[in-house]
């Protein structure tokens, strides 16, 4: 029961988003397209969280608006999020995934095997009853990444998805987005690691304080970039 | 798991409730403290309910509130005793006949010291008096109770006008006989109570009979159906079959029989038309 | 007479008529409970889900509500339930279902307010995930209330324990009737009223033990619940 029609591509036009008096998004115009993946990148507070929440659906900008392959209000039946600190439902793992599979109107007869499927990807294969909040935060990491490809999705939004994890692990999720990326999904994923940038990117979007500072392929990007502030978030000193 | 059990055993005992109570064969009678709680209805219901199959739930208040619980309709039978306000409320359409039924009387029993010094006088209103000369402590229920009712009455033919002349030696509590005759016993006060209450009671203290046996404290009870015109819900076969059991020679026998360690309570006198 | 028995002791001899008020007052608060629990915890939902002018008033007032005297509860439903009153024809007065009636008015405030508290944290925290996963309302509300169940039996264990403790409202709607609507708390007051303190403390701690037991038992139930879904 899939709208037939595409989610992408999305379009923020002029879309600011505050909270009170803070604006967290300051006009930002951007369009994010079907293809390779594009990470956001920007220091702590510049708004890479917002931005992928407003293009999830789940925030509505104080001002522009926000198109899904044309439409505005389209409900996220084809798009899922992994958010920077994930809810864990109060059941195990595999009811976690299970719980997104029912809201996705999967089968009740397939629902097993896809939870087994989607746990042995994301290595809790062995986790599947634990109480999925007596899991440790990587862990509950990856729990949300499989709850989120439960889903299906034509695009997956990922909120800094490594950002507590070690390096075998943070490995083993970059290899889950390279391959989910190899089938078509659409990849918009925040973080503020570089060399990950480097790995995963097709494009990036740089953000600062708010807006967008750059957009561009991931070669240009960090070969040339034109700004001071991208010159100096790439040379890895401290852009305040 | 468990909670879905546990709230299943508690949905069942709550249609259960629904059920379990269904008794068609019953009456309400609202009567007083004094009746239930000095054992007479314990005594009583099981013959009358062996006899006709029954049940007679009772609601003990104070005869004013008992009153009223026969004016809203919400008892078959009311079984009180104030003579003046059972007539009013027969005056008024709310029940059918007043039979008397029996009879007991008040005691003034107070501190075994004694500082009204009137122990072992047969003369209520002498006592009254002295009471209120004195200052000495006087419990009064304060509940428009029959009992409360006959203690205002003495008041008035001691020629004591207790609305004003009150001190703070009289307290009001507005409470049953049973927190009543509590409080003077925790207060080492003088208290009007009626017999059977008083003999049933078992927190006594220091308390003791101080003055009893003047006619003027008997204690007349009458028993009316409620006017089944006023209230078709009244259950008027039942309501009156009881009413003319109690007076019977059979109920009147089984009041007399009614004892506590030996002391008859209540005086059958169903027979005495100006009671 | 049991006045020099304790009444501990009559329960443990079974005494037919103790036990009978022993579970009737079990009956009568559990009903209550249950029948409160069926409107409180939908309505406590709701108000944390649904936003609406006036909100906030509502909020204090059912916080407030949580307090209700039982005289009063008992007294308001009294006039509602006599002859006299608007369900009068219902004949309820002076049975059982007036006694479950006045406890659920005392108790379902209790579980509203605290399931309204209680679903309101835990949907700050689901909010972004069950919007993001499509859930409808009905869907929110049945994931909050089966997420919130453990805290929930927390709810209804404070009205659990309000309705067997009190006395007030009961005592005024079901009339204390000798084995047909006489509960531990009536049956202790009128035993104080005839001095009998004795029987009157025994009872006291029949119903101590009782909330005790039934609050054991629903923790005991929590503790293997929550072990088993986190
Ligand atoms: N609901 C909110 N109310 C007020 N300020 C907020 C709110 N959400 C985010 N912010 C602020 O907006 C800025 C951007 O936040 P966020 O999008 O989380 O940035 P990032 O993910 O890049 O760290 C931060 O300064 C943050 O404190
Ligand atoms: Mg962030």
């Amino acid at each position: 029961m899939r709208a037939p029609t595409s989610d992408l591509p999305i379009r923020f036009e002029n879309v600011t988003v505050a909270a009170g008096a803070v604006t967290i998004l300051d006009g930002i115009s951007l369009t994010l397209n079907p293809g390779t993946p594009t990470i956001l990148i920007g220091p702590n507070g510049s708004g890479k969280s917002t931005l992928l929440r407003t293009a999830m659906g789940l925030v509505r900008p104080s001002q522009g608006r926000v198109t899904w392959g044309g439409r505005e209000d389209v409900p996220p039946t084809r798009r899922a999020i992994v958010l920077q600190r994930p809810a864990m439902l109060r059941r195990s793992a595999s009811a976690n995934i299970r719980y997104a599979l029912r809201a996705s109107d999967v089968a009740r007869t397939e629902q097993q095997s896809r939870i087994d499927e989607l746990l042995a990807l994301v290595g809790l294969g062995q986790l599947a009853d634990r109480p999925a909040r007596r899991l440790s935060g990587g862990e509950q990491q990856r729990l949300a990444l499989a709850r989120a490809l439960a889903r299906d999705p034509a695009i997956l939004f990922l909120d800094e998805p490594t950002a507590s994890l070690d390096p075998a692990a943070t490995k083993a999720i970059e290899d889950i987005v390279h391959a989910v990326s190899q089938r078509g999904i659409k990849i918009v994923m925040a973080t503020h690691d570089l060399g990950e940038a480097r790995r995963l990117a097709g494009d990036i979007v740089m953000l600062h304080r708010g807006r967008v500072i750059e957009t561009g392929p991931a070669a240009a990007f960090f070969n040339t970039p034109q700004t001071g502030e991208a010159r100096t978030f790439i040379a890895g000193e401290l852009l305040v | 798991m468990f909670t879905r059990r546990l709230l299943m055993a508690i949905a069942v005992s709550a249609v259960f409730a629904g059920s379990a109570f269904a008794q068609d064969k019953s009456i309400l009678v609202a009567s007083t403290t004094s009746t239930q709680d000095s054992g007479l209805f314990g005594h009583l219901l099981p013959m009358f309910k062996a006899k006709t199959g029954i049940d007679v739930k009772v609601v003990a208040q104070g005869t004013g509130q008992a009153i009223d619980t026969g004016r809203r309709g919400d008892a078959d039978v009311l079984f009180v005793h104030a003579k003046a306000a059972e007539e009013k409320f027969l005056s008024e359409g709310f029940g059918v006949k007043r039979y008397p039924v029996m009879y007991n009387d008040f005691v003034l029993v107070g501190p075994k010291s004694d500082p009204a010094g009137i122990k072992g006088s047969k003369d209520i209103v002498a006592a009254f008096k002295a009471l209120k000369e004195k200052g000495i402590d006087f419990i009064s229920r304060g509940d428009k109770s029959g009992t409360h009712q006959a203690e205002l009455n003495l008041w008035k033919v001691a020629g004591i006008d207790i609305a004003t002349d009150k001190g703070p030696w009289y307290k009001e509590i507005g409470q049953g006989m049973g927190a009543a005759l509590n409080t003077a016993a925790a207060s080492n006060a003088y208290v009007l109570t009626d017999r059977a209450t008083w003999l049933s009671f078992k927190n006594k203290g220091d308390l003791v009979i101080e003055v009893e046996g003047d006619k003027r404290l008997f204690n007349q009870y009458g028993v009316m159906l409620v006017n089944p015109a006023k209230h078709p819900n009244v259950k008027k076969e039942f309501g009156q079959q009881f009413i003319d059991w109690l007076v019977s020679t059979e109920g009147q026998k089984a009041i007399a029989d009614f004892k506590i360690n030996g002391e008859q309570l209540f005086y059958p006198n169903a027979s005495d038309p100006g009671a | 007479m049991p006045g020099d028995v304790s009444a501990l002791q009559l329960v443990l001899t079974g005494d037919p008529a103790l036990l009978a008020i022993v579970r009737l007052s079990l009956i009568v608060s559990l009903s209550a409970v249950v029948l409160a629990a069926l409107i409180g915890i939908p309505f406590g939902a709701a108000l944390a889900l649904i936003q609406f002018p006036g909100r906030q008033a509502v909020i204090v007032v059912l916080n407030a509500l949580m307090g209700l005297p039982p005289v009063v509860v008992g007294l308001a439903v009294f006039l509602a339930l006599s002859r006299a009153g608007p369900l009068g024809s219902w004949g309820l007065l002076f049975t059982p279902k007036a006694m479950i009636i006045a406890q659920t008015v005392l108790v379902a405030p209790i579980i509203a307010a605290l399931t309204r508290q209680t679903i309101e944290d835990l949907w700050l925290e689901y909010r972004d995930e069950l919007t993001a996963m499509n859930v409808g309302p009905v869907g929110r509300v049945a994931t909050l209330i089966w997420d919130a169940r453990f805290s929930l039996v927390t709810a209804l264990l404070a009205g659990f324990g309000r309705a067997a403790a009190e006395v007030g409202a009961i005592i005024i709607v079901g009339g204390n009737i000798d084995g047909f609507t006489r509960t531990m708390t009536t049956a202790i007051a009128l035993e104080t009223s005839k001095g009998d303190l004795p029987l009157a403390v025994g009872l006291g701690m029949v119903l101590i033990v009782i909330v005790i037991a039934v609050n054991a038992l629903a923790w005991t139930a929590r503790r293997a619940g929550e072990r088993m879904a986190g």
